[in-house]
């Protein structure tokens, strides 16, 4: 079998302007759909950075909160309730806000501050300069150092400024997994700060974050929490509310889905066309092959080889594509909102698969129906 | 006598159905034995290729039957058939259908593959087979840069290299010039006609009847001296 297969490839890649057309097809619609989807997954990785940097193995939000942005205040004998909770080891208050920053020239810069639990500082950022101690220090706050530092004029280790008309000092710089989904800087301070400093509603705590003893209580602290009116989620769950939200609820969902089913449906088209006239520009070869003594097996072996060949050089072609023009984004953009994941790579994979399948099927129909008595007959 | 390669037995074929109904073979039977080259002649429409083609096991017959030494042609399933067609017949067909994206050497090499054979060990028999028609040389072209005379002996190696009892030719000289047509035709009774071959030539071509042993006359499907006796 690996000889014929071997004439198949020969007898693909050496028709070269329809190997190049075909490739061509495949490698614009991979790319279009690892493009989308990496797109998608960069976008949403931005917008749940808050809870993949903080770590928490557990939310309590209120149960109309979509994403960590609209948070809506929780009371603070919640706190205290969920503390009491059996299952749970800790509960921490998380403050979420916005507030804005007087630049030297006089101009506002909006920044996210973060509030975390004065005791136990809980979800604190990895520094890069500066000690953690140094958070409880008058004033102080430490500024993250990603894509959106420089906005705030690339604040040093001392640096004072104005936030909401309150003085701030840099006692730190910290680095943190994922930077936002709004181009904006992020602050760190304690919770008693941020409620001080950032005007609020009669509640102050945003979310609680909670540890429990162990996985499996999970479930119960969710069943407990729901019975106070309140949502537990996993980080895991939080990330997909938020997902889901951005999915159904902004658009941005529909669009990419709709931009990468008409990157598969392009692939579809241009590959199944093109494969097809390949395959017709051949059909006497192939019925010459099946005069000779190639059997139905061997026909279909070979077109199929044929279009999976085709299709996983795209694949690779378009894989490749995608990665070097997030490359070149990132050297201008460097918070490029792109991420090419497995989850991406193996749905285009599964999706050029329907494509070779798809090609290769239309293909094996014309070719088995060839009577080599019309190769006598010319 | 050589013993008999070939005994059709009552052949017909008919096409359409109804007032369209179109016999191209009508009770057809004769016998072809080995060392004979044997010409169908007649007539555009008149059966042959359809007769060649239900001989050599590609287009089933309506009633009758194909013996090829001992087997009994049509009973044979598919694959079987398949298998019959790749071991016992060589086919060198009017267009040659060649694989132009594919070198000489290679395409001779086809029958081998689906035989089964290692990739270089059928290119190199191939390349045996390629200097008995005497284009070793040109082994590592493609189709398209060779001469028509030269593409048909290509394609007389082709069919060489499956080791067949049986050759078929269709019109093996209309794509040729009448010189090279006649060289092509007594090139393969002098190197490929061999004591267990026989070969079996389908030609309206008149200039090469002189290299038949032997000739049956068709016409409207019905072989014209019933029984397909030699008239050469």
């Amino acid at each position: 079998m690996i000889g014929i297969l071997r004439i198949a490839y020969k007898l693909l890649v050496n028709d070269k302007g329809k190997f190049a057309a075909l490739l061509m097809g495949l490698t614009f619609s991979v790319f279009l759909m690892i493009q989308m989807t990496s797109m998608f997954a960069g976008l949403m990785k931005k917008a749940s950075a808050t809870v993949t940097n903080t770590g928490a193995k557990m939310w309590v939000l209120d149960p109309a909160v979509t994403n960590v942005q609209s948070a809506i205040p929780l009371p603070d004998y919640l706190l205290d309730a969920v503390r009491s909770i059996e299952g749970v080891k800790y509960a921490v208050p998380l403050y979420s806000g916005g507030a804005l920053v007087r630049l030297k020239d006089g101009t506002y810069q909006p920044v996210t501050v973060l509030g975390l639990d004065d005791t136990s500082l809980y979800g604190r950022p990895q520094l890069l300069e500066g000690k953690i101690e140094d958070i409880y220090a008058e004033n102080g706050f430490v500024v993250v150092k990603d894509e959106e530092y420089s906005k705030l004029e690339n604040p040093r280790m001392g640096t004072e400024f104005e936030l909401n008309d309150n003085r701030g000092v840099i006692v730190g710089t910290a680095k943190v997994p994922a930077s936002g989904l709004f181009g904006i800087p992020t602050l760190y301070t304690t919770f008693n700060r941020a409620v001080q400093y950032i005007p609020s509603m009669r509640y102050t705590i945003s979310f609680i974050l909670v540890e429990p003893q162990s996985m499996a209580d999970v479930g119960r602290i969710q069943q407990a929490v729901a019975r106070l009116g309140y949502d537990a989620l996993t980080e895991r769950g939080l990330i997909d509310r938020i997902t889901d939200w951005y999915i159904y609820h902004t658009g941005l969902g529909t669009n990419l889905l709709l931009m990468t089913a008409i990157a598969f449906l392009v692939g579809l088209s241009i590959s199944g066309q093109t494969f097809y006239t390949f395959v017709l520009e051949n059909i006497d070869k192939f019925g010459a092959l099946k005069a000779i003594g190639a059997k139905g097996r061997e026909l279909v072996a070979m077109i199929f080889f044929q279009a999976t060949l085709t299709g996983i050089i795209g694949y690779g072609l378009g894989v490749g594509l995608c990665a070097l023009l997030i490359a070149l984004a990132r050297l201008r953009l460097p918070d490029y909102a792109s991420i090419i994941t497995y989850g991406n790579l193996i749905f285009a994979f599964a999706m050029v698969l329907v494509i070779s399948a798809f090609s290769g099927y239309i293909a094996v129909r014309k070719v088995l129906r060839i009577d080599p008595y019309d190769i006598f007959r010319g | 006598m050589a013993p008999i390669a070939i005994r059709a037995q009552g052949l017909t074929k008919c096409f359409g159905h109804g007032d369209v109904k179109t016999y191209a073979v009508r009770d057809v039977s004769f016998e072809a034995h080995f060392r004979e080259i044997l010409y169908i002649v007649g007539p555009s429409g008149s059966g042959k290729t359809t007769l060649l083609s239900i001989i050599s096991g590609i287009l089933r017959p309506d009633t009758g039957r194909v013996l090829v030494e001992d087997t009994d042609v049509w009973s044979l399933k598919e694959n079987a058939l398949a298998e019959f067609r790749l071991h016992k017949i060589g086919f060198v067909f009017q267009d040659y259908h060649l694989f132009p994206n594919l070198t000489t050497v290679e395409n001779v090499a086809i029958p081998l593959v689906l035989k089964r054979q290692a990739w270089h060990d059928a290119t190199r028999e191939a390349l045996k087979y390629l200097e008995v028609v005497g284009l070793g040389a040109r082994a590592n072209l493609n189709p398209n840069r060779l001469s028509g005379g030269e593409q048909q002996r290509v394609a007389i190696a082709r069919a060489l290299a499956s080791g067949p009892d049986l050759m078929i030719f269709d019109e093996p000289t209309a794509s040729l010039d009448g010189d090279t047509g006649r060289k092509i035709v007594e090139f393969v009774k002098r190197e490929v006609l061999s004591e267990h071959r026989c070969i079996v030539v389908v030609t309206h071509d008149d200039r090469i009847y002189e290299f038949a042993d032997r000739i049956l006359h068709m016409e409207d499907g019905r072989l014209l001296d019933g029984k397909g006796k030699a008239d050469a």
